[in-house]
């Protein structure tokens, strides 16, 4: 995708459109960064199947969603249309049970297999 | 200037903090795809600023990301955040 008014269309679109969006480098099965690993195994300790989105395979995605959140690295979660943050923050909620809460709090439906 | 010292002073200009650990984390990550390889593209920092009290995460990571913006567009390939106001415990 070129067209950057395009491109952040189709971002605005796949945020409101989906519960949990998690944009990263690789997929979580494969992840091609630590970071981006991170937050895809967090994902999964708290059953979250998040709709991910691999910034490496579209160059127009990777540097709009930058834009799109004014925020310069990858990766970056989206609950329900909102930008929560990137792996530190992520981890730093988790931890703490934030993150667990506000996807509760949500509405977001949880695994009943979550570890956390 | 290093880029190491050139995190440190915007930061330190920026937001006077009473603690700035600046880790260069490059090694680490020396291996991986699209790692630049230049020695100095990782780092981890760990802020401690008066001007993070009341600010939520995002807004914090805001801050620094606003500070560093020339450097993370440019040789800065991944910054790992810790910030914390002065009266809260340091998470690592």
């Amino acid at each position: 995708m070129n067209d950057q008014q395009a491109v952040q269309d189709h971002l605005r679109q796949l945020v409101g459109s989906n519960d949990v969006v998690l944009f990263m480098k690789g997929t979580t099965q494969f992840p091609q960064c630590g970071f981006s690993a991170q937050v895809g195994q967090i994902m999964q300790l708290i059953g979250i199947e998040p709709t991910q989105v691999n910034v490496l395979d579209d160059m127009g995605v990777r540097e709009g969603i930058k834009e799109f959140s004014n925020w310069p690295t990858i990766p970056q979660l989206y609950v329900k249309g909102e930008f929560v943050g990137g792996c530190d923050i992520i981890r730093e909620m988790y931890e703490q049970g934030e993150l667990q809460d506000m996807l509760d709090e949500k509405g977001v439906t949880r695994a009943k297999t979550a570890l956390a | 200037m290093s880029l190491e010292n050139e995190i440190r002073t915007k930061l330190m200009i920026a937001l006077e903090p009473t603690r700035l650990d600046v880790v260069n984390e490059s090694e680490l990550h020396a291996g991986h795809r699209s790692s630049p390889g230049t020695g100095e593209s990782h780092f981890r920092l760990i802020v401690v600023s008066p001007r993070f009290t009341g600010v939520s995460r995002v807004g914090r990571h805001r801050l620094i990301n606003e500070a560093l913006a020339e450097e993370l567009k440019g040789r800065l390939h991944a910054l790992a955040v810790h910030a914390h106001a002065p009266d809260e415990p340091i998470t690592q």
